[in-house]
C-alpha cells in the first residue's frame, strides 16, 4: 500500500442529475432549429456599428433609382446668374417667428478689384422653400416626362444648400446625380471582379496542380504590376469618341478586372481548407459528383466568407473611379459622379476660394467607411459556429 | 514503500497546501445569456503532490486552471471565492483572485513560480524560433540573467527531461521534432524556473501510449527531485490511477467528490464517479460484459430480416499483400528522393457480421490502409476484395476494377465513420439533409421514403424525430458521432470502416457509442473494421485484433489470444503503456523507459526485422499469427 495523505473524503451532496440524454450547449429549440443564414444575423445584429452602417449604407443606395425626384435641380441645369454661388443654409426662424424651411436670397455685385463675385445675402426677405413640388422637368427613367421634386426652389428663388460650380451648377443636386454613378459602379465593378474571382480561385482550389500553379502565376504578375499606371493606360486605351455611357462600362470593367486576384486568392484558400473538412471527404465516400460536393457543400460554407470580402473591396471600386475621374481619366463630363465632381475641384483656388467645391468628399468618406464597416462585421459573423 | 521513500524523501515538508481554492466563482458574461463556470470549487493542493481534477468537457477543469494563471478569456470574471498561493520557498501568502491579472506580481508568479503545460504539443511552441530561444526566454523573463547562463541553465533542463543531445536540440526547430519530444520541451519550458506549482491540462492526450508513459514517467521523476505540486486535469482515469495522490471529480462547474486516490478508486461514493468507473472500457472484461454509459440514451429497435444483408459466405473484405509507398520529391525540379513505405505487404481478412480490430500508434499506417480499403486512394500493390453476397455468380471482387455501377453499389455497402464529430457533418445542413444525402446521391426512394428512413434513423441511434429539423450546432460530441453514425446506415451498408470513432469524445460518452456500434451489429449483422490507438477500446468491441507498426500487421490473433499471450515486443510495450483506472495494475514505468518499441531494427530477436526486409507471419495456432525476421528462419534451418 502506498501511503495515504490525510486528505478527507468529501462527497458533494448535491442530487446528481445525469440529465436524461448529454447535453445541448442551449435549451432554446429556435437555436437549434436556426439555419446558418439565420446565425449570421444574430450574429451581425450583435455588432452595432455595422447595423448602423447598413442602415447608412441602405440610405445611400436607396436613393440611387430616385435621385431625380429627390435632387432639386436637374443635373446640368445651369443659373448663370449665379457663378461659385457660396451655400444658401435653410433657416427656420424669422425674425424670431416661425416660419417653417426658407433661405434668404442673395445677390451678386462684381469685385472689381478681385475680380470676384461678392453675394450678399438679403436677410430682410424670407423665401420659403417648397416641398412635393413642380421643379425644372426631367425624364424620369428616361421614359416619363416628369416635373414632380420632393424640394423646389422657392418662387423666383434659389435653393443652392452646398453652393454651386463655375457654370452655376447646384452642387447638392449633383452630388445626389453623382451618387448613382458612383455607388452602382462599385456594385457592378465587384460583379465582375466576383465572378473573375469565383471563377479562378475555384478552378484553381478545386483542380489543384497546373492549372492552379498557373493561375497563382497570373495572379502574382497581376498584383506585380503597378495599380495606378495600369489604369491609366487602360482608360487612355478607351476611344475619346465613345459615349459616356460606354465609358462607364469600359471602367467599371477596367476596375473588375484588376480587382479579381484579392478575390480569386481568398476562393481558393477557403476552397484548399473545405476540402480537407471530413464532410467533403465523406460526401466524395458516398459517391456524390463533383457538381453536388461544389453545390452542396463547398459553395454554402465559403459563400458568406465571400461576401464579406466582396464588401470590402466595394471601397477600393468606388475610390478608384473616383482616383481616375479625378485625375480627369475615368468618367467625363456630362457624366456626374463624385470623381468627377472633384475633378472640378483641383486647383487651389477653389479650395481657396469655392471651399464648397470640396463637399463631393463627404460622401465618399460615409460610403467607404460604411462598407468597410458592414464588411468587418459580415467577416466577423460569417462563420457563426466559432465564438 | 520503497517507491514512497524515493520520492519522499522528508515526509514533513509537504504538511501546507501550495495552492489553497477556496468557493471559487467564476462567471461569464459577454455575446450570449451569463453563464456561471464554476460554482464554488474548493481543493487544495499539497507540496510535491499530484492532485487530479478529473471531469468531461464543459466541467471546468480548464476553466479552473485559467483562473490559477488568471488567464481566464475576457469575457470570464472571478466573483467570488479565493485561491491562495503559499510559495513553499517563502514569501507572503497570495490571493491570486485579489491580483491584477496583468500586473507585475501575477506575471511574476505566471511561469516563474506556477507554470503550465498545454494538451496540444504541436501548437504550443512558436514554429519561427529555436527549441532552445524558447525555453531560455522563460527563464530570462524572470531572472536577470545573461543570455551564455540562460543557454547553459536551458541545456542542463533539457538534459534533464530526457534529451540526449542537449547542446543540438537547443538549436532545432519545433517542426524537427515528434510529439513527445516536443511535449519534452514543452515541460522544460514550464520547469526551467522551477515552479514551486505544475499545471498539466491534459499533458499526454495527444500522445501515444509509449509516449505517454514515458511522458508520465518524467513527470513524476521530476517531482519527486524538484518537490514541486502538480495540478494534473485529466479525463483518463487511467492515468490518475498512476500518476495522483489526491484526486477532485468534477461535473457541471463543481467538485462532486474528492479525496485520496485510493480512497476513491477502491470506495467511490458520488453517483457520477461510480458511473464514471463503470463507463471505461478496461482489460480483462468478461465476454459479454457491457459498458455502462452515465446515460443510456440509445434504445436499439429491432430489425426486420428484410433489413439485413444477405450473408456472404466466405470473409466479407479480404486484404491480400497491400502496400502503398510514397514517393518523396524534393529540390527545384521535383526529384525523388526516396520511398515512405506506408504500408508493408498487409494480408487480413474480416468474416461476416465481425469486428476486425486496427491497433497501432500514430503513422503506422492504419488509416491509410483504411482510405485504401475505401478506395479514396490507389493501393501500390496487392488487392482489395470485397464480396457483396448478392449473387452466386460474383464472389468477391477487386475493389480497383469497379467501375460505374458496381462501384456505386460499393460505396452503397461500404460506409466510413470519422473520427471528428465536428468537421464530418456538414453544417449548414439539417439532420434531415444529412441523413437522406447518401439516399439521395444514390438516387433511391422518393421523398416519402426518404423522410420514414430518416426518421427510422434517428430513432435507431437513439435520437428524436423532432430532432431531424436541427442543424448540427445544437448537438454534442456524442450525440454527432451517433449522427454520423446514422448517416453511413442510411444506404443499409454491409461494412462500416470506423477510423478512431470514440477517440474524440469523453469517456461518458465513448460508452454510448461503442454500444451502440455493438447493438447494431448484432440487430443488423454489420461488419466492422475498427481502426484504433486505444488498446482497450479494441478490446471491448473486436473479436480479431491486427498490431500495425511502421506499417507492417506485427501480430494478429482473437483478442482473447492476443491480450492473454502476445508475443510480439511491439505488442507487448503497447499492452504494459496503457494505464489502467485499477489501483492493483498500474504501470510498470521501468519496463518502458528503454524507448524505442516502434523500430523494427531495434526488435529483439527473432523479431527483429533489416531494413528494407519484410519478415513473415508464423502461425502460432488458434488464428494467432506474429511477424518474424526471415533471417531467423534461415538462420533456424
Amino acid at each position: 500500500m502506498r501511503e495515504q495523505l490525510a486528505t478527507p473524503h468529501f462527497v458533494d451532496a448535491q442530487p446528481f442529475d445525469p440529465g436524461v440524454s448529454d447535453p445541448g450547449r442551449h435549451e432554446d429549440e429556435r437555436f437549434y432549429r436556426a439555419s446558418s443564414l439565420a446565425l449570421i444575423w444574430w450574429k451581425f445584429r450583435r455588432n452595432r456599428l455595422a447595423v448602423v452602417s447598413a442602415f447608412v449604407l441602405l440610405f445611400f443606395y436607396a436613393m440611387v433609382p430616385f435621385v431625380e425626384v429627390i435632387a432639386p435641380y436637374g443635373q446640368s441645369e445651369r443659373n448663370g446668374d449665379f457663378l461659385y454661388a457660396p451655400p444658401q443654409p435653410v433657416h427656420l426662424f424669422h425674425d424670431g417667428e416661425f416660419v417653417g424651411p426658407f433661405v434668404y436670397p442673395y445677390s451678386f455685385t462684381f469685385n472689381k478689384e478681385t475680380f470676384t463675385r461678392d453675394y450678399v445675402v438679403d436677410r430682410t426677405a424670407p423665401q420659403r422653400l417648397r416641398f412635393f413640388c413642380q421643379g425644372s422637368p426631367y425624364r424620369f427613367w428616361g421614359l416619363v416626362e416628369m416635373r414632380f421634386r420632393l424640394v423646389c426652389p422657392p418662387e423666383g428663388g434659389t435653393f443652392f444648400l452646398m453652393g454651386t460650380d463655375r457654370l452655376g451648377r447646384d452642387l447638392l443636386s449633383r452630388i445626389i446625380y453623382g451618387a448613382r454613378i458612383s455607388l452602382v459602379i462599385g456594385l457592378v465593378g465587384i460583379g465582375v471582379s466576383f465572378a473573375l474571382g469565383l471563377f479562378f480561385g475555384g478552378v484553381a482550389g478545386y483542380l489543384g496542380g497546373w492549372v492552379d500553379s498557373a493561375i497563382q502565376r497570373l495572379i502574382e504578375i497581376l498584383r506585380s504590376l503597378p495599380e495606378l499606371p495600369l489604369w491609366l493606360a487602360l482608360s487612355a486605351a478607351l476611344p475619346a469618341n465613345w459615349s459616356p455611357v460606354a465609358v462607364f462600362f469600359g471602367i467599371t470593367i477596367i476596375l473588375g478586372l484588376l480587382d479579381w486576384p484579392g478575390l480569386a486568392r481568398a476562393v481558393r484558400s477557403k476552397l484548399l481548407a473545405l476540402r480537407e473538412e471530413d464532410f467533403v471527404k465523406a460526401a466524395e465516400l458516398m459517391g456524390a459528383s463533383r457538381t453536388r460536393i461544389i453545390a452542396r457543400h463547398l459553395i454554402p460554407n465559403f459563400m458568406s466568407h465571400l461576401i464579406a470580402s466582396a464588401t470590402l473591396s466595394i471601397p477600393s471600386m468606388i475610390l478608384g473611379e473616383t482616383a481616375l475621374s479625378f485625375l480627369g481619366l475615368g468618367l467625363r463630363p456630362p457624366v456626374t459622379s463624385w470623381g468627377v465632381l472633384l475633378n472640378e475641384a483641383q486647383n487651389l483656388a477653389a479650395v481657396s476660394l469655392q471651399p464648397w467645391l470640396l463637399w463631393p468628399i463627404v460622401p465618399v468618406v460615409l460610403v467607404v467607411l460604411a462598407f468597410n464597416f458592414v464588411g468587418d462585421g459580415l467577416r466577423d459573423a460569417a462563420d457563426p459556429y466559432h465564438e | 514503500m520503497a517507491e514512497d521513500e524515493r520520492r519522499f524523501p522528508n515526509s514533513a515538508s509537504q504538511a501546507s497546501p501550495v495552492l489553497t481554492v477556496r468557493d471559487l466563482v467564476i462567471d461569464f458574461a459577454g455575446g450570449g445569456t451569463p453563464f456561471r463556470a464554476l460554482h464554488g470549487v474548493s481543493f487544495d493542493i499539497p507540496a510535491a503532490r499530484t492532485l487530479a481534477l478529473v471531469g468531461e468537457s464543459g466541467s471546468g477543469k480548464s476553466v479552473t486552471a485559467q483562473a490559477i494563471l488568471r488567464i481566464l478569456p475576457r469575457s470570464a470574471a472571478i466573483t467570488g471565492g479565493s485561491l491562495v498561493f503559499a510559495d513553499p520557498a517563502g514569501g507572503k501568502r497570495i490571493d491570486i483572485a485579489r491580483l491584477d491579472a496583468d500586473g507585475k506580481p501575477m506575471r511574476r508568479l505566471r511561469g516563474g513560480r506556477i507554470a503550465m503545460i498545454f494538451q496540444e504539443p504541436m501548437t504550443s511552441l512558436s514554429p519561427l524560433h529555436t527549441v532552445g530561444d524558447q525555453v531560455a526566454e522563460a527563464v530570462t523573463l524572470h531572472r536577470d540573467i545573461t543570455a551564455k547562463e540562460a543557454r547553459r541553465e536551458a541545456e542542463a533542463v533539457f538534459a534533464r527531461v530526457g534529451f540526449a543531445d542537449p547542446a543540438r536540440v537547443f538549436d532545432t526547430y519545433p517542426f524537427e521534432l515528434s510529439g513527445g519530444m516536443r511535449q519534452r520541451a514543452m515541460i522544460a519550458m514550464a520547469l526551467i524556473c522551477r515552479p514551486a506549482l505544475l499545471i498539466a491540462d491534459e499533458p499526454t492526450t495527444a500522445l501515444d501510449v509509449t509516449t505517454q508513459a514515458q511522458i508520465l514517467d518524467l513527470m513524476r521523476d521530476l517531482q519527486a527531485e524538484t518537490g514541486m505540486a502538480i495540478l494534473l486535469i485529466t479525463h483518463d482515469l487511467g492515468v490518475v490511477a498512476n500518476m495522483a495522490d489526491t484526486m477532485a471529480v468534477m461535473y457541471r462547474g463543481r467538485i462532486v467528490e474528492s479525496g485520496a486516490r485510493d480512497a476513491l478508486f477502491r470506495d467511490p461514493r458520488h453517483p457520477y464517479l461510480k458511473a464514471l468507473l463503470k463507463a471505461v472500457p478496461r482489460f480483462g472484461m468478461q465476454p459479454g460484459e457491457r459498458l455502462t454509459p452515465i446515460r443510456e440514451a440509445v434504445a436499439i429497435a429491432p430489425v426486420a430480416a428484410a433489413e439485413r444483408p444477405a450473408a456472404a459466405r466466405g470473409p466479407i473484405l479480404i486484404i491480400d499483400d497491400v502496400s502503398k509507398t510514397y514517393t518523396r520529391r524534393a529540390g527545384l525540379f521535383r526529384k525523388n528522393v526516396g520511398e515512405v513505405r506506408a504500408v508493408s505487404h498487409v494480408s487480413l481478412s474480416l468474416p461476416p457480421g465481425r469486428t476486425l480490430g486496427l491497433v497501432g500508434e500514430s503513422g503506422c499506417g492504419k488509416t491509410t490502409l483504411s482510405k485504401i480499403v475505401m478506395r479514396a486512394i490507389p493501393a501500390s500493390g496487392g488487392r482489395v476484395l470485397f464480396d457483396d453476397g448478392k449473387g452466386a455468380n460474383t464472389g468477391p471482387r477487386d475493389i480497383a476494377t469497379l467501375t460505374g455501377d458496381d462501384l456505386m453499389a460499393f460505396r452503397r455497402d461500404v460506409q466510413f465513420v470519422f473520427q471528428d464529430p465536428f468537421s464530418s457533418l456538414n453544417p449548414r445542413m439539417t439532420v434531415y439533409e444529412l441523413l437522406t444525402e447518401p439516399l439521395v446521391i444514390h438516387g433511391v426512394g422518393d421523398s416519402d421514403a426518404h423522410y420514414r428512413r430518416a426518421v427510422e434513423l434517428v430513432e435507431r441511434v437513439g435520437l428524436e424525430r423532432r430532432h431531424l429539423r436541427r442543424y448540427p450546432h445544437s448537438f454534442s460530441g456524442g450525440q454527432r458521432q451517433r449522427l454520423g453514425i446514422a448517416r453511413a446506415l442510411a444506404l443499409r451498408p454491409r461494412l462500416l470502416l470506423c477510423d478512431e470513432p470514440v477517440s474524440a469524445l469523453d469517456v461518458s460518452v465513448q460508452a454510448q457509442v461503442l454500444n451502440l456500434l455493438k447493438d447494431l451489429q448484432t440487430a443488423m449483422g454489420l461488419s466492422y473494421l475498427f481502426v484504433s490507438h486505444n488498446l482497450a477500446v479494441v478490446d471491448y468491441i473486436a473479436d480479431e485484433i491486427a498490431v500495425m507498426c511502421r506499417g507492417y500487421i506485427v501480430e494478429q490473433a482473437p483478442k482473447q489470444v492476443l491480450f492473454s499471450n502476445p508475443h510480439h515486443p511491439y505488442t507487448r510495450a503497447l499492452l504494459a503503456a496503457v494505464p489502467s483506472p485499477d489501483l492493483d495494475h498500474p504501470l510498470d514505468f521501468a519496463a518502458l523507459r528503454s524507448g524505442s518499441f516502434s523500430d523494427p531494427a531495434q526488435w529483439p530477436m527473432p523479431f527483429r526485422l533489416q531494413p528494407g526486409h519484410v519478415g513473415t507471419m508464423q502461425d502460432l495456432g488458434n488464428g494467432h499469427r506474429v511477424r518474424i525476421g526471415v533471417h531467423t528462419v534461415e538462420e533456424a534451418a
